[in-house]
């Protein structure tokens, strides 16, 4: 007789009424999710196996959506402040009243001066509308978060390439034999990383990681290169040394796809030292052997050189670019022995990791079998890869040398001819772009008046002085001072340097401060506390400073108690939604996506989604666009209504999606708005995606297929090819002002800053805060590191992720403590130049020895979030933030921002401390802040989480329920 | 006590692949949050936004470092019921609560004869029972019983959610009973192995050891530095004066 099992299961329980697709949010990848609905409540969320970004799987974050989504920190109806700034008196009131509220302080400003609303969204993946929202307000004083995110990345990209890392770009995971990573947050494309790292390695592709922290990515390196923070660029050039010194460079990538061949003037003293020559139609010149003269650079016909001296038709000398370039990398102040003693990587390691990259480039070659035309109309019958792909984020981004050091990271691609050939980083669509994309900040004199929009988008890409945002007397006229003097590239805004600013009426006051998800009093903030002060300082008159903050989020950050008026956000399965390429873009490098949110329930609290409050708002104060000629809604649907039915500009076919566009549906990218979009959008599982033909796949920048694709979809003007930058002439325009060419002049206190950094081939400078304190006083550089499973602040309101990551320690490597007379688990005092903080240590092998970093944002404010006081994130958790100043040291009678002298960037990574052991004492962070009061309406947090008993008491028809109490 | 079944042809189980796990949790939550209304519902959390957050999780990531200085490296080992051939949690049950399925060696535990006594998590020697306090019995690991054989899900989602959601395709998820299966195949050509062998519990989950890192000189052949040309005529920059085409 057989045996049998003690009881009977049901191995086939429905496990849902209803799956409804959407987009996830739980970080900035959005992936595509299913979300599966049981009697009302979510019964569990997966990847979407169809989805272009994630096929399926889904990380930790998104698969805590369900607690997320039901925290009970989140805010359930208008608030008012009543009492004091920060005591969390506030008086719920009905949207009617917080709208007009709103319109009112917002009509003011409006009226007057408009620069005098600064509205900064955070980590906004709608800022397609945000943007465009603050040009038709006529406020410059917008961005989102880039600015102390990754805007050196971006813009590095973009000036070099015309397109760049994460978003813009990817490794050929298929394909490449070599990869080197730099510096990545683990909340960045992280599903397709672990996705192409697991491709790599079945491969045997090599996969070396360079970060001073060897954790998640890192862990599973072939080779891990313990750098120190901020070196990365000299680690990166002296490699272009060695590939130079070897002439291991791809000649024919350079003078075909690049302006290596551009003559580059020399005339010392001039207004044009430095920049290309060009003829009469504007068109760069280059020396033909063919022809022994001076020739467009961009005919598809010469035979350009790249070395010598030549003669320009007017008598002037001038060289190709790629002479000054191999002259100067070439010098020995860029030897492996240089860049060892600065990055600490042995000068032999150095030189390994250039034969290693060369011989992956040229020796394993690959030749795909794929014939494709150029931007010329010739024919290749087969796609030569060079198989060597780099990868870089904030790593190399968050400091004031970060701009350089991706440029230098781009150099080096282009020199191997590992752009977007088989086996290298590829653009993802709709990139690639111009170099950079010809769009220029507006804001200028006589562009911001009352009652108008402005001309133009607050951001974009200065080419040179006469593109700033400065008035008269050369000061900023930004709030946040992004493209003045200080910041002159600051191509997403500087977020970091607002409140501060406003705080101080410098350049001037503002009246309303509007944030959208931004926790801009705790850890999106350099300076925490000072920030905390800065946002309830008074004037003489008992005025607060920044007289009115409007705030709008979903959750009791740390944050909300500051504001003056609240405006709650559903949660992110609540809402329609955008990922937009006119915004941030999901596309690959095989073809261009988007993808939308859709509600997957109806909010049970009397919130509302931010983006149809912004467009509400917009119709209350009449903003053109979002009214008609008669006063009325444009988009009375709201934002639904605007993603199918808002085009830009007006009439061009191009909205927010571009997907089943047409009246039939039947076009992409461009055609009239279709009433059914987001039903078929809905239909597909809320994303859209295109695959290129196989003859645009690469090469994208001079394939002719492709570029034809891009300009049909409206990515791009004109089929022509986008030659890549490895001299960016921008930064010599800027170089030359500050050697007083020009009618744009910087102040005399940045010139020789102007003129070291703004390089127009790449260059490694130490970083500033490294520069400005000494090497005695604050030995270790401190840095912080993402964990995979938990994005900024908001995911310790989450039940599920909180229980892997409740508290940080920081981390250092074993052997450097012991020397400090710091044992496993001491409390230590960390000292910055601008600050202290007490926290825990943990040892460990795998840092580098002059490094100490923590997990990021695990710190919270006692009673923030709505988690008890005595939360190990408030008692054990700690942020470097506390440590890290916005501006500065004084030098000369100036501080000068905490960020890189070319696009603003917060350089939060420069950070150098000392670590002391703490004497005896309670076992509790510090600084410690008075808690937190807890909102009107915001919930009851539960003793005890019972999630999923209601499902299954249900599916069990009663039986199986928690009994007794 | 209870007995064990005779050993079924059939051995499911996972096969856990250390050399691009990257320890995300992505498998821990994902188990989380199915089995939260599965099969075991709920996987209760006490305390759970106060000073002690404590919830039954039957899929952990224990992140470590072994050896030390340049030989160390940091470890990523993701957790939970290797559904023992010879489980000790099963013989230990003084109810019979605790049992290896018949038909796939499934280690379970039927909540309704579970006295909570935790004999079972005594004697697992890897951690990896989880006692539900609030609810009062023992509960773990059930390889997403209510999964692998649902029918009304798609064929390709009837695998346990751990391995499902991984990112890194780091889980695999077969018959590890039938040597020509896929997981079978894996773990004899990557060397998969079992974890603390010597306790002999003979567990079905196995895993696989990372590969053999390309670190050091001769990575594919390329030397261990470049080379110097010889010096090409025209001076430093002579070796650019060949003919390029655009």
């Amino acid at each position: 007789m057989g045996w049998t099992n003690p009881e009977v299961i049901d191995t086939s329980p429905s496990v849902s009424d209803e799956v409804k697709a959407t987009t996830c949010y739980m970080c900035a990848c959005r992936c595509g999710i299913r979300v599966h609905l049981k009697d009302g409540r979510i019964r569990y969320i997966e990847g979407n196996k169809a989805h272009p970004v994630n096929k399926g799987v889904l990380c930790a974050k998104g698969s805590a959506g369900i607690m997320q989504h039901y925290s009970p920190a989140r805010l359930s109806k208008p608030l008012l402040r009543v009492g004091e700034r920060g005591s969390g008196d506030f008086k719920e009131i009905e949207w009617d009243e917080a709208l007009r509220l709103a319109t009112t302080w917002l009509s003011e400003v409006r009226n007057t001066d408009p620069r005098k609303l600064a509205f900064f969204t955070g980590r906004d993946q709608s800022q397609s509308l945000t943007g465009w929202w603050a040009q038709q307000f006529g406020t410059p004083n917008f961005a989102a978060h880039g600015g102390f995110c990754s805007v050196n990345m971006a813009a590095a990209g973009l000036y070099s390439i015309g397109g760049s890392f994460w978003e813009f770009g990817e490794p050929d995971w298929e394909h490449s034999r070599y990869f080197m990573m730099f510096g990545v947050a683990e909340d960045h494309d992280s599903n397709p990383i672990k996705a192409g790292l697991t491709r790599l390695k079945e491969r045997g592709a090599k996969y070396v990681a360079v970060n001073p922290v060897r954790t998640a990515y890192a862990a599973v390196a072939d080779e891990w290169i313990g750098i120190r923070p901020g070196t990365d660029g000299a680690l990166v050039l002296a490699l272009v040394h060695e590939l130079l010194k070897a002439q291991k460079v791809d000649l024919d990538f350079l003078v075909r796809y690049t302006n290596a061949p551009w003559l580059v003037i020399e005339a010392p003293g001039t207004a044009e030292h430095g920049l290309f020559a060009r003829d009469a139609e504007g068109r760069p010149l280059c020396f033909d052997h063919k022809s022994g003269a001076v020739a467009s650079a961009l005919s598809p016909n010469v035979q350009p050189a790249l070395s010598g001296t030549h003669r320009l038709p007017d008598g002037r000398a001038a060289r190709p670019s790629f002479a000054l370039l191999a002259e100067k990398y070439i010098d020995g102040r860029y030897s492996p022995e240089a860049a060892a003693i600065v990055t600490g990587v042995p000068a032999a390691t150095i030189r390994r990791l250039a034969a290693e990259i060369a011989h992956a480039a040229f020796s394993r070659q690959i030749e795909l079998p794929i014939a494709w035309t150029d931007w010329a109309g010739r024919r290749h019958e087969t796609m030569i890869g060079r198989p060597v792909a780099f990868h870089a984020m904030r790593g190399i981004s968050a400091h004031a040398n970060g701009f350089q050091t991706c440029r230098a990271l781009h150099v080096l691609q282009m020199l191997l001819g590992a752009i977007d050939t088989p086996g290298a980083f590829r653009y993802k669509s709709p990139y690639p772009r111009a170099c950079p994309p010809p769009l220029k900040p507006a804001g200028k004199p006589g562009q911001v008046e009352p009652l108008k929009p402005m001309p133009g988008p607050p951001l974009g890409f200065p080419m040179g002085p006469e593109d700033l945002l400065l008035e008269a007397d050369g000061s900023a006229r930004r709030i946040d001072k992004a493209y003045s003097w200080e910041a002159p590239v600051a191509a997403h805004g500087m977020m970091h340097l607002v409140i501060r600013n406003a705080w101080a009426g410098d350049p001037y006051p503002i009246e309303v401060l509007f944030m959208y998800m931004a926790n801009m009093a705790w850890n999106s903030a350099m300076n925490s506390a000072g920030t905390i002060e800065m946002l309830t300082a008074k004037d003489a008159g008992g005025r607060y400073r920044i007289p009115r903050i409007i705030y709008a989020d979903a959750f009791l950050s740390e944050t909300v108690p500051y504001a003056d008026l609240i405006l709650p956000d559903t949660t992110y399965l609540e809402r329609w939604d955008c990922v937009s390429m006119l915004d941030r873009p999901i596309g690959s490098a095989h073809g261009p996506a988007d993808a939308i949110r859709q509600p997957v329930l109806q909010p049970d609290r009397d919130v509302r989604p931010f983006q149809d409050v912004l467009l509400d708002l917009g119709v209350r104060l009449g903003l053109p666009g979002m009214v008609k000629e008669d006063g009325n809604p444009r988009f009375p649907g709201g934002y639904a209504d605007y993603l199918v039915n808002h085009e830009r500009p007006p009439g061009s076919g191009i909205g927010p999606l571009a997907g089943w566009r047409g009246a039939d549906g039947a076009k992409a990218g461009k055609g009239e708005p279709n009433p059914d979009q987001l039903a078929r959008y809905v239909e597909n599982g809320c994303f859209w995606k295109q695959e290129l033909p196989e003859t645009a796949l690469y090469y994208k920048h001079a394939n002719k297929a492709y570029l034809e694709h891009a300009v049909a979809m409206g990515f791009i003007g004109k089929a022509e090819q986008i030659v890549l930058q490895l001299y960016v002439e921008p930064m010599q325009k800027f170089r030359l002002a500050a050697d007083g060419h020009g009618k744009v002049q910087p102040p005399d206190h940045l010139r020789a800053r102007i003129r070291e950094h703004f390089d127009p081939l790449p260059i490694w400078y130490p970083p500033f805060e490294h520069q400005a304190v000494s090497d005695a006083a604050f030995p270790l550089s401190a840095v912080t590191q993402r964990p995979a499973a938990m994005y900024h602040s908001w995911g310790s309101q989450n039940a599920w992720l909180r229980q892997i990551h409740g508290e940080n320690r920081l981390f250092m490597n074993r052997a450097t403590a012991a020397a400090l007379g710091i044992a496993d688990d001491d409390w230590v005092y960390v000292t910055s130049h601008h600050g202290r903080i007490k926290c825990q240590v943990k040892l460990m092998e795998g840092v580098n020895d002059r490094t100490v970093w923590t997990w990021n944002a695990i710190g919270k404010r006692a009673g923030a979030w709505n988690l008890d006081p005595r939360a190990p994130e408030a008692r054990r958790g700690f942020l470097l933030n506390h440590l890290i100043a916005e501006l500065l040291p004084e030098q000369g009678g100036h501080r000068l921002p905490n960020a890189d002298p070319i696009t603003g960037q917060a350089a939060w990574y420069d950070l150098r401390v000392r670590v002391e052991k703490a004497p005896a004492g309670a076992a509790v962070s510090e600084p410690a802040f008075k808690p937190l009061p807890v909102l009107p309406g915001v919930g009851r947090r539960p003793g005890i989480l019972r999630y999923g008993e209601e499902i299954r008491a249900a599916r069990l028809g009663g039986r199986g329920g928690r009994s007794g109490p | 006590m209870t007995s064990l079944p005779p050993p079924s042809a059939r051995k499911l189980g996972l096969v856990i692949d250390l050399d691009v796990c990257v320890g995300c949790h992505a498998c821990a939550v994902n188990c989380k949050e199915w089995n939260a209304a599965g099969h075991s519902a709920p996987l209760t959390d006490l305390d759970p936004y106060g000073a002690n957050a404590n919830g039954v999780w039957f899929n952990r990531v224990h992140s470590f470092e072994a050896g030390e200085g340049a030989a160390s490296r940091t470890v990523h080992f993701p957790k939970s019921c290797l559904h023992c051939e010879e489980p000790a949690c099963v013989t230990v049950c003084p109810t019979g609560a605790s049992y290896k399925r018949v038909e796939d060696g499934i280690v379970l535990v039927n909540p309704d004869t579970c006295i909570g006594c935790k004999l079972c998590s005594w004697a697992c020697p890897y951690g990896a029972r989880e006692f539900d306090h609030d609810a009062g019995v023992m509960k773990k690991c059930t390889l997403c019983i209510d999964r692998i054989y649902n029918e009304n899900l798609e064929e390709a989602d009837r695998v346990p959610a751990c391995v499902s959601t991984c990112p890194a395709s780091a889980r695999h998820f077969g018959d590890l009973g039938d040597p020509g299966s896929a997981v079978s195949r894996l773990v004899a050509e990557r060397g998969g192995y079992d974890l603390m062998p010597e306790m002999c519990y003979k567990p079905v989950n196995k895993y696989l050891p990372p590969r053999q890192r390309q670190c050091g000189a001769g990575h594919d052949g390329a030397p261990s530095s470049l080379a110097a040309p010889e010096p090409a005529p025209g001076g430093l920059l002579g070796w650019l004066d060949r003919v390029l085409s655009r």
